[in-house]
């Protein structure tokens, strides 16, 4: 296969997130840019949160994955700035979390107040379920740094919220 | 090349994150409620990734100017209780729980202050971590703050309870303000914005604001309570005692 961003943009398409495997690296916005040199190939990812452990295995993942096209050269490197936010998350990410049963990120993250008011909590989150939004935030915190723990009040039903970020 | 005073600060940023994220993981698994154990293990996530964001780069500044050779996990398992630059709060035990929420109140209020001053220090790397880090540290602070308010202004017990913590924690807050000479950002300048905000959230909570009192200081220049010297040998032990040891 020829050295060329799309090919490889299509090759980052086949990585998936270890931790929400129905979403690509392309999805979550993560991948910031592609370097072809005569040596090797630079793929840029940005973290998600700083403590996001699945950063390290995305980044073997990659490696991996342009190995079974035959790019032995690769190397990932980290970048930090612009810092990463939700706004990346393409419209079919969003749509495939929301299949996968966890809310997508309602918001853009210019609109977010995260300390307009305590105890104040992102309303109206449509329940991945049901639809209904009349939902509660139960933690801020959920199973993994990203995401929220809500319940819906209509089908009882608990779920994960992707955090605007 | 970056001179001795930043690789210091960046020590100094990831020892105070890396200190204070290991005291909390202690909470994993005995949280009051499943939740809120998620949450401080979730917080504690943050602050460990940051650390490593500011070892990574001490590490880098450290390799390129020849001073020693490092990486971020020597500079977090092989270093001695005497070069680390934490503030003394981190390493403090956790004490009940209304002690680690006040505690992570003080610590998370004055970091925000701190990082948002950080993105303007004249330093790119700096200001990318800065900038990576304050949109977690506000989450942190919004839960603390929500907590002090919960307990203080609850019932006669929770209020006790955390009126103990602040006595216990108030003289270890003095250090935040007194510059060590490597630091970038004007810490004594943060003073009065982390008071107010610290008073409005004492209000709310109907916590009383303590007298001026003694202030511990050390931490940022390597004396350290007693308490770190156990903290690291429990973190420390595996690379010491099989060095280089990987997952």
């Amino acid at each position: 296969m020829e050295a060329n961003k799309e090919n490889i943009y299509g090759i980052l398409s086949e990585v998936c997130d270890p931790e929400v495997p129905v979403l690509t690296i392309l999805d979550l916005g993560i991948v910031r840019g592609i370097e072809i040199t005569e040596e090797k190939i630079i793929i840029q990812i940005t973290p998600t949160y700083s403590g996001c452990p699945a950063m390290d295995t995305i980044a073997v993942d990659i490696k991996m994955k342009m190995l079974e096209y035959g790019f032995t050269e690769v190397q990932v490197m980290n970048v930090l700035s612009p810092a990463w936010t939700t706004d990346w998350m393409s419209v079919e990410g969003k749509n495939k979390l929301k299949a996968y049963g966890i809310a997508p990120p309602q918001q853009r993250s210019n609109e977010k107040r995260i300390n307009a008011l305590l105890f104040e909590e992102e309303k109206n989150i449509e329940c991945p379920r049901c639809h209904s939004t009349h939902t509660t935030l139960l933690s801020q915190f959920g199973s993994t740094a990203c995401k929220a723990l809500y319940q819906c009040d209509d089908c009882k039903e608990p779920f994960d919220y992707f955090k605007c970020h | 090349m970056q001179t001795q005073p930043t690789i210091d600060y960046a020590l100094h940023l990831a020892d105070s994150a890396l200190i204070l994220g290991q005291r909390n993981g202690e909470w994993c698994a005995h949280g009051p409620i499943l939740e809120q154990d998620i949450a401080i293990t979730n917080i504690t996530l943050d602050l460990i990734g940051q650390s490593r964001l500011f070892y990574q780069y001490a590490a880098a500044c450290m390799n390129e100017s020849g001073t020693a050779e490092a990486t971020e996990d020597t500079l977090a398992y092989l270093r001695t209780e005497r070069s680390f630059k934490n503030l003394l709060m981190c390493e403090l035990p956790n004490g009940d729980w209304a002690q680690t929420v006040l505690r992570q109140f003080f610590f998370s209020q004055f970091q925000l202050l701190l990082l948002e001053q950080l993105q303007h220090a004249g330093n790119e790397q700096y200001a990318a971590i800065a900038a990576k880090s304050i949109k977690e540290t506000q989450y942190h602070v919004k839960w603390s703050s929500e907590w002090v308010i919960r307990l203080g202004d609850g019932t006669a017990e929770s209020h006790e309870k955390m009126e103990n913590a602040v006595n216990a924690l108030w003289m270890y807050t003095g250090e935040f303000f007194i510059a060590a000479d490597y630091e970038a950002v004007d810490v004594a300048a943060l003073k009065n914005k982390w008071m107010e905000a610290v008073t409005a959230i004492f209000e709310e909570a109907t916590l009383s604001m303590p007298e001026n009192t003694f202030m511990q200081t050390g931490g940022k220049t390597g004396t350290h309570t007693e308490h770190l010297g156990y903290i690291l040998s429990e973190l420390q032990y595996l690379q010491r005692t099989y060095p280089g040891a990987e997952w």
